[in-house]
């Protein structure tokens, strides 16, 4: 009944669901501090905000998730109490998660049970997923296990999951950040005709473009406080993220053009099966990366970038040797450090656990990279001075900010972490950097100072692999790009020649690039250019 | 009369079979919500200390199980509140499960060593428990092996056929994401691992009421970590646990025949039969793994701790 209910008018004075005063802290960290947030019917309401702003923590509180310190929340003026999910879902509010909350050994119609009211049956069940995929135009099959559907699929369990519940307040996380271009036009529809039958919708995103593509009403926070409300209709992407950032960010200046080197990291037919259950494997990679430029590999997280990464940085070892040559060098079947003392650099996807040890300080993790090629230990034994002045060197030069002369890794912010792990690649003049997500989940300021510094260094003469997801990122930073997809990477397009859509729409395999029967021939010969 | 011989190795091996089977349902449950117990073998000890001293004592054999499998469930609870509630290691937990439950059923049974009692009574109607070629196997046993063969019906319906299954497994497999959805992780788990130590201190209330009816210090034999290696060998389904503790049991009544039809292999080398057999099982199903997805619940032996 929810759905054809009449919709209160838009402005009319008591909002369909408000937060008012909302504080929550953790210890002795605020997350929010003292935040109103009203949310009309039959709109859509964008929430903006850096990572740690506290937006995570405010929509947890809405869905039940999380308990404020403070403050209260109102359901059509009156204040309820959302003590777990099941209360918030009672009164209509859904939640779309950005990192799925699906369990992947289920099945489609399981993992949708598991809210669903006892008395539903699974026959019954199949057949509302069914309806509500055809009213919306989202089709699944109910008997499939999650682990063999891709994002933008498991993405259509959350929201069908959503929909079963007749939510008349949708709020979604991040919802297009693992969806190709063409799966997020399909989603904007989907939430365009939500937003039509009158619910309200809470998008939380920092993707500006979205935002004001979608969205009527923005409610900006900055350090756990409300700092504005806009239109973002009326707003430009510039000046929402002035908005959100508190400072004007610096444009990445790039580089000036100039002659490529000599070819310095050359990726030769690389195929490996692949490492586990959930793995990709790699087929027929080929790429060369000359001095001097970016070259950039897009792609949907899970398409084989892990596997890419352990290859080249010599985690996982390549069938041959010369499918893998850093400058000149066959290095296939070369170990890290071996790699590294070819002035190689490699910087991992995960910054806790893969980058860096959480529990350890900073100049011990600058000893985890560094040992074999930074004089940091003589005859097996720690050079602890050492050690502590290359981690200050980077902490000077990436303007790493922290707590305490030489704190743990992990009591860093991402975007500080991630600014100290390039750092300690980058001021090792690396010949091949090879970067992992360089910009995942780190705010814009400190993106921009990470992409600067690839920038600089490729300036200097030094060859640069980026795999990013981010489309904006590589377009920013690269000279070329290449699209991996299944294991299989396309041919490296020269970014001015190529587009969002089409980089996009490889990335969905649903195109196949063409690569210019000329081209082709030249790639082979690039070594003679130099 | 050949069929009557076949039928005799089918009951023997039934009866060799049932204490792995109920032990290992009963940690397939646990780990199916997560949770790796470790301490299966110090709960079945125990069961079987505590089982026959309380069988002795009210002279009921069903007293006993009873007593059985609640010293079980009261260890499990221990672990329980240890591993789910305060989130300590759940190897390390469970170890030290292993090494208590033997200690404190040592202490138990003290007074009960070398004592004897009749075994748990086989089921008899006059007329179908004759019958020749199925009487003994269908309707001639101990209340035990009824109960285990239930359980593996029970267990299979309800992980697959009931609500509260399906939130057990989903709970299994992404512990994060069901809190987010607001199902009760630690509830669940602390309710799988009490089912998992009732039915440890069950399997060994019947080694020491029915099997070999008798109380004898440390008796279960490593029982309990075979029970957990068949979890793994049916690779946490329960009518591939029948067959996995069916197939021990035949390697143990096996090397029983082999000794003592006198083959000029030492005892030891025979005694180890069936812990070879189960090696080999793990390892030939390590090697036909599907496609895809895991076998293993997801988040087995990860702790949990929601912030909140």
């Amino acid at each position: 009944m929810e759905a054809k209910a009449p919709v209160p008018g838009r402005d009319g004075p008591v909002p369909l669901f408000a937060a008012y005063g909302i504080v929550k802290r953790f210890g002795s960290f605020t997350a929010n501090d003292g935040i109103d947030l009203e949310i009309r019917a039959g709109e859509i309401h964008a929430l903006l905000g850096e990572n740690g702003a506290g937006k995570s923590t405010l929509m947890k509180i809405l869905y039940g998730l999380l308990e404020p310190t403070e403050g209260v929340v109102t359901h059509r003026g009156d204040v309820v109490r959302l003590a777990n999910p099941e209360a918030a879902r009672a009164l209509g509010i859904g939640m779309v998660f950005q990192h799925f909350s699906l369990c992947e050994n289920l099945t489609v119609a399981e993992n949708i049970a598991l809210v669903m009211p006892r008395s539903l049956g699974p026959k019954a069940l199949k057949q509302k997923i069914a309806g509500v995929g055809a009213a919306y135009g989202l089709k699944l099959d109910p008997d499939r296990p999650v682990w063999s559907l891709s994002a933008g699929e498991r993405q259509r369990i959350e929201i069908i999951r959503c929909l079963l519940q007749e939510p008349r307040l949708i709020i979604l996380d991040e919802p297009t950040s693992v969806l190709t271009p063409s799966e997020a036009d399909g989603l904007f529809v989907v939430l365009e005709r939500l937003r039509d039958e009158g619910r309200a919708l809470l998008y939380i995103s920092h993707r500006l473009d979205e935002v004001r593509r979608l969205c009527s009403r923005a409610t900006i926070l900055r350090g756990g406080k409300v700092v504005g409300a806009c239109d973002p209709r009326q707003e430009s992407a510039r000046s929402l993220a002035a908005m959100m950032v508190g400072a004007q960010i610096g444009e990445v200046k790039p580089a000036s053009k100039k002659a490529l080197g000599r070819e310095r990291l050359v990726i030769d037919h690389l195929a490996l099966p692949a490492p586990g259950l959930h793995g990709t494997a790699l087929r027929d990679v080929s790429l060369t990366v000359s001095g001097g430029e970016i070259v950039a590999i897009a792609g949907i997280a899970g398409n084989g970038q892990a596997e890419l990464f352990d290859a080249l940085s010599g985690e996982a070892l390549a069938p041959k040797p010369g499918m893998i040559r850093i400058d000149g060098t066959a290095a296939g079947r070369l170990g890290i450090n071996a790699r590294r003392r070819l002035r190689a650099g490699f910087v991992p996807e995960e910054r806790n656990g893969h980058a860096a040890a959480p529990s350890l300080s900073l100049s011990d993790n600058a000893v985890l990279s560094r040992h074999a090629t930074g004089g940091l230990s003589r005859l097996g034994i720690l050079r602890v001075a050492a050690a502590k002045a290359l981690a200050q060197a980077v902490i000077g030069a990436f303007d790493v900010r922290k707590a305490g002369p030489d704190p743990a890794a992990g009591t860093l912010s991402g975007g500080n972490l991630q600014k100290f792990l390039v750092g300690r690649e980058i001021l090792a003049e690396p010949g091949v950097l090879v970067v992992n997500q360089p910009t995942w989940g780190v705010d814009a300021l400190a993106a921009a100072h990470i992409r600067q510094a690839l920038i600089d260094l490729a300036a200097r003469g030094a060859a640069i692999l980026v795999i990013s997801q981010d489309l904006d990122e590589v377009f920013e930073i690269a000279g070329r790009i290449a699209v991996l997809n299944h294991g299989a990477l396309s041919w490296a397009m020269p970014a001015c020649e190529t587009s969002r859509e089409a980089v996009g729409l490889l990335m969905g395999g649903e195109a196949a690039a063409e690569e210019p029967p000329l081209r082709q021939a030249r790639t082979g010969t690039l070594a003679h250019a130099r | 009369m050949t069929l009557d011989i076949a039928q005799m190795i089918v009951v023997t091996i039934l009866a060799a079979a049932t204490p792995l089977m109920i032990a290992a349902l009963g940690e397939l449950v646990v780990e199916r919500s997560g949770v790796l117990n470790l301490g299966v073998e110090g709960m079945m000890v125990l069961g079987a200390a505590a089982g026959f001293a309380v069988a002795v004592e009210t002279g009921s054999t069903l007293i006993g199980a009873m007593a059985g499998a609640g010293t079980g469930l009261a260890l499990s609870a221990l672990f329980g509140i240890l591993t789910v509630g305060l989130a300590a290691n759940q190897v390390a937990s469970g170890l030290a499960m292993t090494i208590l439950g033997l200690g404190l059923s040592g202490l138990v049974g003290a007074g009960y060593v070398g004592l004897k009692r009749e075994p748990a009574p086989h089921l008899y109607i006059p007329g179908l428990t004759d019958l020749p070629g199925i009487g003994r196997l269908v309707f001639g046993q101990d209340g035990f092996v009824y109960a285990g063969l239930a359980l593996v019906a029970g267990v299979s319906w309800f992980l697959w056929r009931t609500r509260a299954g399906l939130i057990l497994r989903a709970i299994g497999d992404d512990h994060t994401a069901t809190h987010a959805l607001g199902l009760k992780v630690r509830k669940v788990r602390f309710l799988a691992v009490l089912f998992g130590g009732a039915c440890a201190g069950l399997a060994g209330a019947y080694l020491s009421l029915a099997y070999t009816p008798f109380w004898a210090p440390a008796m279960t034999a490593g029982r309990g970590w075979i029970a957990l290696a068949l979890v793994v060998f049916a690779s946490w389904r329960p009518l591939r646990v029948l067959a996995g503790a069916m197939l021990f049991g035949g390697a143990t009544v096996l090397q029983l025949h082999a000794q003592a039809a006198g083959l000029g292999l030492p005892g030891q080398a025979l005694s180890a039969l069936p812990y070879l057999a189960t090696i080999l099982a793990l390892v030939l199903l390590s090697l036909g793994r599907r496609q895809g997805g895991s076998l293993a619940p997801a988040a087995l032996g990860r702790v949990f701790t929601p912030h909140r």
